[in-house]
């Protein structure tokens, strides 16, 4: 999957779709509340399993794929997040390696990456950008 | 090639050290070794041989077995005693009629306790201090005597009077000379001594010289003095000096000192030049040298010059420093002044009941001797201006006045120290190995200390040795950050403190005022837990949930392939059938591999994350509470049946291990904690494995800290003996939260304790004798957080808001399609999944 910018919280450009919960370009994925502040949660879209992540300190949600490829489990979204040399990163449960959130890259081990997902929130409600 | 063959009389401490030294040499194989021994058992430990008194068991004393010898072909022969050498035809013969050959023969034959001239002193309970038979006599004794009496004041002896006074007794020593310890010690130091040990209820007797014994009319013995009084015992223990077990080198007609003792050369040989004699039947340049170091130094000379090397004996060190019955006693080199022209510094406090005085050489430049009562803190400081002929500072007196400022630097740096100082004369460690050490990445005491060996014998050295290694640190450059992260420019203890007194209670508040950026996987779990030891506020709590590591946030334990593992408290391990039937049905229903874990629970895998709720719920509904499992926090107390089962049981170990386990479940620590209780010294509960362990006596308990299983294995160290219940449960009050507010992240008690200056003595001097006067704050600090237990599972269930988290999605009641499992001996296995 592409590596794609993430977006700010807030998008007044969405209001056709608050109603109904659909778009063209994006998809519905949860409520913003139901993203404990500071920490993650799993969301299935698509069949795929989706980690986001509530950063509430500098208001922004971040989205990478769920599943730790070195570790090997669908465990991303229960990890502590952070910064580590102002990079802001998700620590694996696992086995602590430390990914970036915006780039989906670890640390540790750079050859490694999570996928990254664009996420927009409108209102009360968080959406991820569709792909053709 | 014939093989040299090398027969060594005697195995006590110096014999074995001259084996052990031999294997380690490239030559060994070279060479063949006997050794013969009149004791039952192979080497033991005789310098902690008290410590047999306090329930070491003799295992433990141990500094060999026999597999050890097996395995490295050394012969041994116990229970035999030789009688006789032939040096021209190079044989032994022994009592039974065996007959060794031997190209080099070591005389290894140690000392006997003196026992004085007095009429009566054969009679049964008349008896001597040396090895553990006479320790066992010693013991079933005093099981029949009220009264025991032991002669002579000198370090033994005391040692012995500690024997005694353990073992239950009314106390006496009875010293022929007017002053105890004459040797180490001056006049002053040893009034003081006097005045503080008769405070601990021993009975002192100086300048009595027994005329006989007799019997008694209140006790069996009646000991007449040659000044007309008299003094009444049930049984005595002769400790009046050592005296050269040197009969069978009089026999072949080797040289003996006036005196007695084998006369050797620089190299350990005797007269005879293929017989050696090394320890205390030794004698060189008309010294014997009573104490094991220096027997050490002769095992490792007779070694070299065997092998070809060219190590000499030039004589031996004497100071020492000791705990006698409690006080602190130090003494080192020309301790009584008598270097012409010496001059004397002397300091007392009578209200701190210390002495301290320095002899210096007339130019008043160089330490000549000290000695030290009540205080032997400086003790190592002096030893290495002693031994090593450092100019003193301008003005001596400064080395006695006790320093308040603990920020002061102290009077002697480290680095006046010349590289060959020897900083631990147990094994050796010069300032130069431990140079080497940091060199190497050693930058903790732990490392050094398993790296080094330095301060894992007597640990009298390891606040020199920590200086010497926090010098080295700076020297190279290695600032050494105990940062907590980045985000935080504190210590874990500087952020207790922080949180304690600021009374913080959650992260952000922390981040806010103390530390900079958003906080990270190291940071978080950390501020976590203080905030949990100290408030103990449900950790779910919105506040709280993004800082705690992933076992924490979910209340179950994270396993390799994303699923959790259940653990129900089941305190001291102790369950009725319809509880385990309980777990039983649950771990059924929801088919979870089930196992016993080492801390006498059950541990039940394979949970998903939303099956957590439902499980727990039936467990609670059984009766069950939070295991903790998942917790840096206290989580089992293991014991044994004690009393009311087993045969041997002294104490309730059950009853004991419940109370515990249900006083401390959760509490939350730098690192978890696991206990045990033992009900006998048969240790069953294996609680000398754990951070906090007690074993049964016969009189109460006794408390063991710092134990260790897992990578690095550490026995746990005997704390206090003895205790009653409410003594007991006090100290570990104590102990834990003083633990809890000092030490490191995820640092276990074991390298708490290794780490910590002044060591077990030090904790002794905080959580007993309340040193830092915080003890009333660290109980009450306790009381707070077991007020606010509660079983965060119980909590989490009637909370609908926290249960949304225990789905794998948030919005979808699928579960996580990757747990997928095979089976193996009829139960699950998780099966890997490849992206």
């Amino acid at each position: 999957m592409s590596r794609l910018q993430t977006t700010s919280l807030i998008d007044h450009d969405m209001t056709d779709c608050l109603l109904n919960k659909t778009h063209q370009t994006w998809g519905y994925l949860c409520e913003f509340n139901d993203i404990p502040p500071n920490s993650g949660i799993c969301v299935s879209y698509q069949n795929q399993q989706i980690a986001l992540f509530n950063v509430n300190t500098i208001k922004k949600v971040y989205a990478v794929s769920n599943y730790d490829p070195i570790g090997k489990a669908n465990v991303i979204s229960r990890g502590i997040i952070g910064t580590i040399n102002e990079q802001l990163v998700v620590a694996s449960p696992l086995f602590k390696q430390h990914f970036n959130l915006k780039t989906g890259i670890c640390i540790e081990n750079p050859k490694v990456c999570l996928n990254i997902y664009a996420i927009r929130v409108y209102s009360n409600a968080v959406w991820i950008k569709k792909y053709p | 090639m014939k093989l040299q063959k090398i027969v060594i009389i005697g195995n006590g401490m110096v014999g074995h050290e001259f084996i052990r030294q031999m294997l380690i040499q490239p030559s060994v194989s070279q060479f063949t070794m006997t050794t013969i021994s009149s004791e039952p058992r192979l080497a033991y430990d005789r310098v902690q041989l008290s410590s047999f008194f306090s329930g070491t068991p003799v295992k433990k004393l141990m500094l060999t077995d026999e597999n050890y010898y097996k395995e490295n072909n050394v012969n041994f022969i116990l229970n035999e005693k030789v009688i006789a050498i032939d040096k021209d035809k190079k044989r032994v013969y022994t009592t039974s009629g065996l007959c060794e050959v031997y190209d080099k023969l070591i005389l290894a034959t140690g000392s006997y306790p003196f026992v004085p001239p007095i009429a009566g002193n054969d009679q049964p309970h008349c008896l001597v201090y040396r090895t553990i038979e006479d320790l066992e006599r010693i013991k079933v004794s005093a099981e029949f005597s009220k009264i025991g009496v032991v002669v002579g004041g000198g370090l033994l002896g005391l040692e012995a009077a500690n024997a005694l006074k353990n073992l239950g007794l009314e106390t006496h020593v009875v010293e022929f000379a007017p002053q105890l310890m004459a040797i180490q010690l001056d006049e002053s130091g040893s009034a003081l001594l006097k005045r503080k040990i008769e405070a601990l209820g021993v009975s002192i007797h100086i300048d009595k010289s027994t005329k006989d014994i007799s019997t008694g009319t209140n006790a069996r013995y009646r000991m007449m003095f040659t000044d007309g009084s008299h003094l009444e015992t049930d049984m005595i223990v002769f400790s009046a000096g050592i005296r050269p077990y040197d009969e069978l080198a009089r026999s072949c007609a080797l040289e003996i000192g006036e005196r007695g003792g084998i006369a050797i050369n620089n190299v350990c040989q005797t007269s005879d030049p293929n017989i050696y004699a090394i320890g205390e039947c030794a004698l060189w340049n008309k010294k014997i040298f009573g104490l094991v170091a220096p027997g050490y130094q002769m095992a490792r000379v007779a070694v070299s010059h065997i092998t070809g090397g060219n190590e000499q004996f030039s004589g031996a060190d004497m100071s020492t420093k000791l705990k006698l019955l409690g006080v602190q006693v130090g003494s080192i080199g020309d301790a009584h002044g008598h270097t012409t022209g010496a001059q004397c510094y002397s300091f007392c406090d009578e209200t701190e009941q210390v002495y301290k005085r320095l002899v210096v050489s007339g130019s008043g430049k160089k330490l000549l001797g000290a000695i030290l009562v009540g205080d032997t803190e400086d003790y190592s400081n002096l030893l290495q201006l002693y031994l090593n002929g450092i100019d003193l500072p301008q003005s001596p007196e400064q080395l006695l006045i006790p320093s308040h400022d603990l920020n002061s630097a102290p009077v002697l740096g480290v680095d006046a120290l010349p590289e060959s100082a020897q900083l631990c004369t147990c094994y050796s460690v010069s300032k130069g190995d431990i140079q080497q050490a940091v060199l190497q990445g050693c930058c903790d005491m732990a490392a050094i200390k398993s790296s080094t060996s330095a301060s894992t014998g007597c640990g009298g050295c390891s606040a020199l040795v920590k200086q010497v290694m926090d010098s080295e640190l700076t020297k190279q450059g290695i600032t050494v950050n105990n940062h907590l992260c980045e985000h935080f420019s504190y210590t874990r203890q500087a952020l207790v403190d922080i949180i304690r007194i600021q009374k913080i209670k959650t992260f952000d508040s922390l981040l806010e005022k103390y530390g900079k950026g958003l906080g990270c996987d190291i940071c978080k779990p950390t501020v976590a837990s203080i905030l949990s030891s100290y408030w103990n506020e449900y950790i779910l709590k919105k506040e709280h949930v993004g800082l705690q590591d992933t076992n924490d946030a979910f209340l179950a334990n994270l396993q390799k392939n994303g699923s959790y593992s259940v653990v129900p408290r089941i305190p001291g391990g102790e369950i009725t059938p319809d509880k385990l039937i309980a777990i039983g049905n649950v771990a059924k229903q929801f088919n979870l591999y089930t196992k016993i874990t080492g801390g006498q629970r059950i541990d039940l895998f394979g949970a998903a994350l939303h099956q957590l709720p439902e499980i727990w719920k039936q467990l609670i509904d059984a009766g069950f509470e939070t295991g903790h499992a998942y917790g840096k926090a206290m989580r089992t107390v293991k014991s044994c049946v004690g009393t009311n089962w087993c045969r041997y049981g002294v104490q309730d170990s059950t009853s004991m291990a419940i109370a515990i386990e249900d006083r401390y479940k959760g509490l939350r620590s730098p690192h978890k904690i696991k206990m045990a209780v033992s009900g006998c010294t048969r240790e069953c509960a294996e609680a000398q494995s754990k951070d906090i362990g007690v074993i049964a006596t016969e009189k109460g308990w006794n408390l063991y800290v710092g134990g260790n299983g897992g990578m690095r294995p550490r026995h746990a160290t005997l704390f206090a003996s003895d205790l009653d219940n409410q003594t007991l449960i006090c100290y570990i009050d104590r102990i834990l939260m003083f633990y809890i507010r000092t030490a490191d992240r995820l640092q276990r008690t074991s390298v708490w304790l290794e780490n910590m200056e002044g060591g077990i003595d030090y904790l002794r001097s905080v959580v007993v004798e309340d040193k830092l006067g915080i003890c009333d704050v660290l109980e009450q600090e306790m009381v707070d957080c077991i007020a606010n237990y509660q079983c965060e599972w119980r909590t989490t269930l009637e909370n609908p808001e926290r249960l949304k988290r225990f789905r794998h999605f948030i919005n979808s009641d699928q579960p996580d399609s990757n747990l997928i499992y095979s089976t193996e001996r009829d139960q699950i296995k998780p099966m890997a999944i490849e992206h």
